[in-house]
């Protein structure tokens, strides 16, 4: 166990040194930071002095120990447009991002477990096969484009018709497929509620829940497929197992059966899925955030690279690549202490 | 001495003696997906000829006629069926060449996948040892993140290292290498996988012991026989190359509006939907939803039929 634990800790480590080195070679070689500080007058003696006495002129490798030193005690220098330091900026903008993907994370669990095993229970019915048909449509759509359609259904409205006017019918039905368009479609609205810090949350007011609800579905809706699709297949797969045949022949009940005995085998991956693609939902973050402007960190670092503020682009990859290696790190550390067939302490095979 | 009166079978008897075929006989999706796709790939690279107008000539462009709308809505001019954009551009033309551009990047960056895929997978399982740790290894960390994020990040960081102008004059380029490099650990773990089921058998043993070299064996005896799990794979992962290319193209890291694909067309779109002109990027999108979702469709046949086992889910 130990082992196993040392080895994923080093591999984690491993994984924070390569993105750390990518890091610094990217603010290492975008733009020469002399030029940025002095005016043009300043002659070249003195731009030479200037560098020496930053440790330009420094090997790369002094110069990389220096910018590791830093990171590790949290600094990562000054934000151009900001004009404050990098991390400061992350932080402001890190709970805008993080209570979309908890609302994100709370959609797909809701949704992909009852939908995943009612698919999985009854494979042929209709009901399983609209599910199936519309999950590999979503998985079809990008995830910007479903925030466009939801803006415009829920926030500017559409308008149809189809149908004619003048009998009642028609009219009756073009009000039904008709929206008003009220949902707020940008930002975090102003009636945040504050918490602690900088957290301002958006989850305990009407007008925050409103402006939080297209977001997080847009974000819930690329992962929520390949969610359903994994709960049904493990589903499946589990229920043709001997232990559940041999549950199913004691006489337990069917909804038992499904609920507890099955159900628990076959969270098992999904959880460890799951784990990982949480962490990928900070990418698809940027997307949203983009097309919703809300203002957490993904759109924070598209406009960052826009400016072409380097050392806010710099620790926006740091603190993403620990969240993805912190959150790899306990999928795998918690697969390991669940299932019990996971060799500890041996070699890969 | 007799002739033998049987032949060998030619390539295409023994296709219509398959499974595949005999199966994809039996699919209506997978043939109703096939043609729609093979409609959307024939209509976008003969779009010179099928276009009205040509996007890219600015003396076609009537900027009087922007946000036209399409030719069911009140106000819509017959000269341009499916409306105009921001920029007075015949929505059909462009979005036909904008397929193509779409189309292009996505083999393009399959294909780069698939070749670095394809030798360090088959290293890898074949040499095994220090190459094999190494390759998955770096694998391992790649795919830790999403494919995504790294194409973002190396979007990001090429254009602003090369600046904007020059990364726009060489977009296809960049796109394809882009999404290539941020997604070749799946074919890389696929042959891996089938490479070393294959390694195992007598084949192979044979084959090293008639004195072939390694690289013979590799090429030509094991790869042929990895073949059918790289095939199902490239269709999810043209599929996946499209959407990264959108996602990348609507952050504005992918093709500039002046020479845009089906990503940038929704992008320019988004600006004017608050103003109602919802045809702009609705309709684009579309197009590139019924494209990925065919590819999709059909992914998902080939891999029932060859290889059943392959993935779950």
């Amino acid at each position: 166990m130990i082992a196993f634990l040392i080895k994923r800790l080093m591999h984690a480590v491993l994984v924070m040194f390569v993105i750390s080195v990518l890091a610094f070679a990217i603010q290492d070689n975008l733009g020469d930071p002399i030029q940025q500080m002095v005016g043009q007058s300043v002659p070249e003696s003195e731009r030479e002095a200037l560098r020496e006495r930053l440790g330009l002129n420094d090997s790369f490798l002094v110069q990389y120990g220096r910018f590791a030193k830093n990171a590790v005690q949290g600094d990562f220098g000054y934000s151009y447009f900001y004009r404050e330091p990098a991390l400061g900026v992350i932080a402001r903008h890190l709970p805008a991002t993080l209570e979309l993907v908890f609302a994100a994370t709370l959609i797909i669990v809701l949704l992909s477990v009852p939908i995943g095993v009612y698919s999985a229970i009854k494979p042929r019915a209709v009901l399983s096969r609209f599910f199936m048909g519309a999950s590999i449509i979503g998985i079809s759509i990008p995830v910007f484009l479903t925030a466009i359609v939801l803006i415009q259904i829920f926030s500017i409205g559409i308008t149809v018709t189809l149908f004619p006017e003048s009998t009642g019918w028609g009219a009756w039905l073009n009000g039904l497929l008709s929206t008003q368009g009220s949902m707020p479609s940008f930002g975090r609205g102003y009636d945040l509620v504050h918490v602690v810090g900088h957290w301002d949350t958006n989850m305990a007011s009407w007008d925050g829940l409103k402006h939080l609800v297209l977001p997080a579905i847009s974000l819930a809706s690329i992962m929520l497929p390949l969610f359903i699709r994994l709960i049904r297949a493990e589903m499946m797969e589990v229920l043709q197992s001997e232990y559940v045949k041999y549950a199913r022949a004691k006489g337990i009940s069917m909804r038992r059966v499904y609920f507890v005995h099955a159900l628990k085998n076959t969270m098992l991956p999904v959880i460890t899925v799951g784990g990982v693609q949480i962490g990928t939902m900070v990418a698809y973050t940027i997307l949203t955030e983009t097309v919703f402007q809300w203002p957490g960190m993904g759109l924070m670092f598209l406009d960052a690279i826009n400016r072409a503020d380097i050392p806010l682009i710099v620790a926006y990859l740091m603190i993403v690549g620990v969240i993805f290696v912190v959150t790899n790190t306990i999928v795998d550390l918690v697969y390991g202490f669940v299932n019990p067939t996971v060799k500890l302490t041996g070699k890969p095979a | 001495m007799t002739m033998t009166t049987n032949k060998a079978p030619s390539r295409l008897d023994r296709f219509r003696d398959s499974f595949v075929w005999y199966s994809f006989k039996r699919d209506r999706t997978a043939q109703l997906c096939l043609a729609v796709f093979l409609c959307l790939v024939v209509a976008a690279f003969s779009a010179p000829l099928l276009a009205p107008t040509d996007p890219y000539d600015l003396r076609q462009i009537d900027i009087m006629a922007s946000e036209l709308p399409p030719f069911w809505i009140d106000g819509a001019d017959e000269q341009y069926t499916l409306g105009t954009d921001a920029q007075g551009r015949d929505l059909w033309s462009i979005i036909l060449y904008g397929t193509r551009v779409s189309l292009l990047i996505g083999f393009g960056a399959v294909i780069l996948q698939a070749l670095l895929g394809v030798t360090f997978g088959l290293l890898a399982g074949y040499l095994g040892g220090r190459v094999d740790a190494f390759l998955m290894r770096l694998a391992d960390i790649q795919l830790s993140f999403s494919t995504l994020m790294v194409a973002i990040v190396v979007g990001a960081v090429v254009k602003a290292t090369l600046g904007g102008a020059f990364y726009s004059q060489y977009a296809v380029l960049m796109l394809v290498l882009i999404i290539g490099l941020a997604e070749w650990p799946q074919y890389a773990r696929t042959v891996r996988a089938s490479v070393l089921a294959e390694r195992g058998k007598e084949y192979v043993d044979a084959a090293r012991v008639m004195g072939l070299r390694s690289k013979r064996i590799m090429f030509r005896h094991v790869l042929p026989n990895t073949l059918s799990p790289i095939f199902v794979i490239s269709t999810v992962q043209i599929a996946n190359a499209i959407i990264s290319e959108a996602a990348l193209s609507f952050l504005g890291l992918g093709m500039p509006e002046t020479h845009p694909s089906l990503g940038s067309l929704i992008k320019a779109g988004f600006d004017y939907i608050q103003s109602g002109s919802w045809w702009i990027t609705l309709i684009p999108g579309a197009v590139l939803v019924v494209l990925v979702l065919s590819i999709n469709l059909l992914g998902d046949w080939l891999r029932d039929v060859m290889n059943p086992r392959l993935y779950k889910g």
